[in-house]
């Protein structure tokens, strides 16, 4: 569904990305792993037109999306969450995963600003779906605290229920557990598998090797740059560069 | 005249001209919001209002409430030839050079409007009669309720644009988070065109409402465009209630120092609490 070719990114001479190339297959979880400062998150930031990409393709069904403005890509149908966190911190819960719909509630904006009856009612329906969201994420009771006021762990489940709201195409996923305690990754784990079995493609990055583990089809794993590996969880962790990426540079710094 | 009926005369002027104060200081916070710079053009906004309206009704020979539509939805139009025309070519997210933009498309706006209307001061006629009305022993003119009417019309429209509408929240978005804003696909041009126009309709009004009073002349919006940005800071630039607050509180201040004072005064108390109000409180009375 998604195909990098051979995708560099460059801050300022310094290689962040070096011919990074691999697919995410639709209907897929795919994982993508890595030690710190291997290049997830720009990888991520990358595919979502935050980031000019140095050199290289990527391209989405049959567009080339590397460069697109984000708003665009984001109207193909790719979502995606934070690492450190984008809330509307001044809108309430409710509106912040209402924005998630905005590719679907914007499209005539003129007959919106006068109300017609059928407007009124979509824009309804639009307000359930997001409740809903908030539902599956627990957060229903607080659909109108401004979301800056959240804990922690509650922002991060507001950032994924925006992503997952409008039923995008492609999610991306950038440590959505990061942070949380056992309980919470696990409650956030569960609503992802049933995103996979509803048939969503995603990308996952994630430190968490026990949910990658258990929830991935495929695995991608990066280091300084490069995908030095790839396949499913099984052949991951029996992949001796696996091994030596994360291991050796533990060794080293012990 | 007892003592009363004069405060009562006094508050109601000033609260007439901060409504004005108040519908421009808005003007500036909306594309403060979403773009975070001073939109300098507002000034011209406001002269703009005036002209078009003074077109609409000697020009065209409009009635009073068409010639007030078409005056508004004119400068909103130009506002958005401004961002369109005016902005967006520079593909500039640098603030300074956007700033700097606008400072000199106000003064190539100032120079169109002084080709076309000319430098000579023209007079507006009230929106109705210009006799006063008693109100509580306080003569107030008609136009001094039309302002505080329409002014809190606007307010109320701008209310249910932002909160009851897709593109509005679309523009809070963008106002609290411009990253996020573009990932959820939000096209950041739609939204900065938008607030041209909402902020091009404000000061319209705010031209239209007050050019009766003040006469027009091709920079009459300059003084109170920079009374209506002081407004915005005084109530914490980019805020809402703050830009209709500092609007009305910088009226009444005014007013009250006219009154009781000197009306040779009026400026300088206004200003002197503005940085008062500065020095304590940096961000405004309800900045955040």
């Amino acid at each position: 569904m998604l195909r990098l070719e051979n995708v560099s990114k460059n801050f300022g001479g310094l290689p962040a990305l070096s011919d990074v190339s691999f697919d995410i297959p639709q209907g897929k979880l795919t994982a993508l792993i890595g030690p710190n400062g291997a290049g997830k998150s720009t990888l991520i930031n990358c595919m979502t037109g935050v980031l000019q990409t140095t050199s290289g393709r990527i391209r989405f069904r049959d567009i080339q999306i590397e460069t697109l403005p984000p708003h665009q890509i984001a109207r193909l149908g790719i979502a995606r969450t934070f690492q450190n966190l984008k809330l509307f911190p001044r809108l309430t819960v409710l509106d912040n995963v209402l924005t998630g719909l905005t590719c679907e509630g914007g499209k005539s904006l003129v007959m919106a600003m006068f109300r017609l009856p059928y407007l009124r009612h979509r824009e309804r329906s639009l307000k359930l779906r997001a409740l809903e969201a908030l539902d599956r994420f627990g957060l229903a009771d607080k659909a109108n605290w401004p979301a800056g006021v959240l804990a922690y762990g509650d922002k991060k489940r507001v950032e994924l229920a925006r992503a997952t709201v409008g039923k995008p195409e492609l999610i991306l996923l950038d440590e959505p557990v990061a942070g949380l305690n056992a309980e919470e990754t696990a409650a956030v784990g569960e609503q992802l598998n049933l995103l996979r079995r509803a048939g969503h493609t995603m990308l996952l990055v994630e430190h968490d090797m026990e949910l990658v583990m258990t929830i991935a089809d495929r695995v991608v794993v990066l280091d300084s740059g490069r995908c030095i590996a790839m396949g499913s969880p099984e052949e991951v962790r029996r992949n001796p560069l696996v091994l030596e990426a994360y291991l050796g540079r533990t060794e080293a710094v012990a | 005249m007892n003592p009363f009926q004069d405060f009562l005369q006094f508050t109601f002027s000033g609260l007439t001209g901060g409504a004005i104060y108040a519908l421009i200081a808005l003007g500036f916070c909306v594309v403060n919001n979403t773009m975070g710079i001073v939109n300098f053009v507002q000034v011209d906004f406001v002269t703009l209002g005036g002209m078009l309206m003074f077109s609409a009704l000697f020009a065209i020979g409009l009635p009073t409430v068409p010639g007030l539509l078409l005056a508004v939805a004119g400068v909103a139009l130009i506002a958005m030839l401004v961002e369109r025309v005016g902005l967006r070519p520079a593909r500039s997210n640098h603030h300074l050079v956007l700033i700097f933009l606008t400072v000199g498309l106000s003064i190539i706006l100032r120079g169109i409007i002084k080709l076309v209307w000319g430098k000579n001061r023209m007079a507006l006629p009230p929106l109705t009669s210009d006799t006063p009305v008693n109100l509580l022993g306080a003569s107030v003119l008609p136009q001094a309720l039309w302002i505080l009417l329409l002014t809190v019309i606007a307010i109320a429209l701008l209310t249910w644009f932002f909160y009851r509408t897709p593109l509005g929240l679309a523009m809070r978005a963008v106002a609290s988070n411009p990253t996020a804003a573009a990932v959820v696909g939000i096209p950041a041009g739609r939204v900065r065109l938008t607030s041209y126009a909402i902020a091009g309709s404000l000061g319209g009004l705010a031209g239209v409402l007050v050019t009766p009073i003040t006469t027009l002349n091709y920079d009459v919006g300059v003084l109170l465009g920079l009374k209506g940005f002081a407004a915005a800071i005084l109530g914490g630039f980019g805020s809402f209630p703050g830009a209709i607050l500092g609007g009305l509180g910088l009226g009444l201040l005014e007013s009250l120092s006219a009154g009781y004072l000197s009306s040779a005064y009026k400026d300088v108390v206004a200003f002197v609490v503005l940085l008062l109000v500065l020095f304590i409180r940096p961000k405004g009375l309800l900045g955040k």
